[in-house]
């Protein structure tokens, strides 16, 4: 009995009387969905039906058995674990330092006179320039894709966070003032909640360079990982392999952004609510 | 809260005292005098207003006894409370909320930052969250608040804190009639219970005599002390029927007659900047 009386609620919510009508944001997702799934369908068929050379265009269908022996055999498992260790690392070592100075930069003039011309002298460096450096002083092992990771993380969250700071209006500040709070309450208080929304764009920013690096870094010097064994399959020729590297790579760019954007979400409700 | 109804007896009958306060800015177009000379007392529990046209420097002598700015000469005596009670407590004008924080967090800020026991804030911003009738609405963000809502938090935000004295920068200024209406009927009423000294800055005549004992006429800029008038209207004072008395129009009457040749003066050194 007390589901009928609730049905109206449910109708209203719908806009139209029709419960199941197909909304706007429903087509959006079918079609989100739908292109991709069209695009693996053609090549398959063009696979299959050899209108494109399967030496460099191998179809879906053999990459993804590729992907279930290397899920299988554990390989995959091992490349994707050291990839996020490195990547993890890599963010908490370029990521915090870049948030503190970010901010500091974004509160005092003085430091924003001396660290600008720094950042905007080193920034524009192409990260992967200076790998072979990176590998000179950190060796082979973990630490030199660490570092590389932290640098590409650093530069995005430090301008997006001095930005942020910039940003938030200065009545605020004669607030935290007023009301008689140290430089750490300004800092806790206002800079950094006030800086989040835009923080969070750097560091979504940061987690694409991120990726983007670590597999550069594994290329050249390291024996485990993704970019390692996606330059492995190319030493051996195993052109299924890299595309599963490929199609590994694409779904953490995916599954980051995803979880980035519930973070944000979490950390930033008076933004998202709109 | 007790100490703060009860009359102090030993305390500085004059809690802020100005002698030839000046204030000058510097500009690209050289040195701007924003306040002029100014020498101003202000008893203890008073209700001190500031009518001016705008850029008369009022809200500069606000933000100077802020601390969020510093003099060029003169004196500034602001008499200390005896205990560790804030000094003073500013209600700025506009969106001063902090967005990131609910109602209730921003109403608590002051006494967050000096980090007062947790049942003791508790205690406080309930008490002026009810006041202000906004106790449904402490888990909301103030883009979720209507603007008068919003203005009450910051009431709420300044009392909670319980400081020595208020400042409030054209608080009403951005709202309709109806709500800034309300709104002074509510911080009179709130400003009964403890009656701390308040500098109260506003442009609207009505405003001034309606909430104030004593009302500071302001010259166009530079600001000087045009006129200094004790209200005559005994308290506790209904807003609106007060406004319906005779002697309230007479007594508004008056004010204008000091502020009209100021605001006309405004207004002429405005069109002699702009062309």
């Amino acid at each position: 009995m007390t589901d009928v009386v609730q049905k109206p609620a449910a109708k209203a919510a719908g806009g139209s009387g029709f419960s199941f009508s197909i909304g706007a944001g429903n087509v959006d997702r079918l079609m989100n969905i739908a292109s991709p799934v069209f695009l693996l369908l053609l090549w398959e068929v063009a696979a299959r039906m050899g209108w494109i050379d399967v030496r460099f265009f191998p179809a879906p269908s053999k990459i993804f058995q590729t992907m279930f022996t290397l899920i299988e055999n554990g390989q995959l498992w091992i490349h994707l674990k050291a990839s996020m260790y490195r990547l993890f690392w890599g963010f908490l070592l370029g990521g915090i330092p870049a948030l503190v100075l970010g901010i500091s930069m974004g509160l005092s003039r003085t430091l924003r006179a001396i660290c600008d011309p720094l950042v905007a002298a080193t920034y524009p460096i192409p990260k992967s320039a200076i790998l072979p450096l990176i590998l000179l002083i950190f060796g082979l092992g973990e630490a030199s894709k660490i570092v590389m990771v932290g640098i590409g993380l650093f530069y995005p969250i430090l301008i997006n966070t001095v930005a942020g700071v910039l940003e938030i209006p200065k009545i605020h500040f004669d607030v935290s003032k007023n009301f008689g709070a140290s430089k750490l309450q300004v800092f806790r208080t206002v800079a950094l909640p006030g800086a989040l929304p835009l923080i969070m764009t750097g560091v979504k920013l940061g987690v694409g360079m991120g990726l983007i690096l670590i597999s550069l870094s594994e290329m050249v010097g390291a024996k485990s990982g993704l970019g390692y064994m996606m330059w492995n399959a190319w030493e051996i020729l195993s052109v299924e392999t890299m595309y599963v590297g490929l199609i590994v790579i694409a779904a953490l760019g995916v599954l980051f952004s995803l979880i980035l954007n519930e973070v944000e979400r979490y950390l930033v409700p008076w933004k998202a609510a709109r | 809260m007790a100490m703060a109804t009860a009359q102090p007896t030993t305390a500085d009958p004059v809690k802020i005292r100005l002698r030839n306060l000046t204030k000058t800015f510097d500009t690209k177009r050289g040195p701007f005098l924003a306040l002029d000379n100014l020498t101003l007392d202000i008893p203890t529990g008073c209700f001190f207003m500031i009518v001016g046209p705008s850029g008369c420097g009022k809200t500069t002598l606000l933000r100077i006894l802020a601390g969020l700015e510093t003099h060029s000469t003169g004196t500034v005596e602001i008499s200390q409370p005896a205990d560790d009670r804030p000094s003073n407590s500013m209600i700025f004008q506009g969106d001063s909320l902090f967005p990131w924080m609910t109602v209730w967090d921003n109403a608590a800020y002051g006494l967050t930052i000096r980090r007062l026991p947790k049942a003791e804030i508790k205690d406080r911003v309930g008490h002026y969250l009810n006041r202000t009738g906004l106790s449904r609405f402490a888990d909301l963000y103030p883009h979720q608040l209507s603007g008068g809502m919003r203005q009450r938090v910051s009431i709420s935000r300044a009392f909670a804190n319980d400081p020595d004295i208020l400042l409030m920068d054209e608080p009403f200024s951005a709202l309709d009639e109806q709500n800034k209406l309300l709104l002074q009927e509510e911080l009179l009423r709130i400003w009964e219970e403890t009656r701390k000294t308040v500098l109260f800055i506003t442009h609207s005549v009505d405003e001034a005599v309606t909430l104030g004992d004593r009302i500071m006429v302001m010259t166009a800029h530079p600001g000087r002390d045009k006129a200094t008038l004790d209200v005559p209207f005994e308290r506790p004072r209904k807003v609106l029927e007060l406004r319906a008395r005779p002697e309230y129009g007479e007594f508004v009457y008056n004010i204008w007659s000091y502020l009209r040749e100021e605001v006309h003066r405004a207004r002429a050194q405005d069109e002699g900047s702009s062309s």
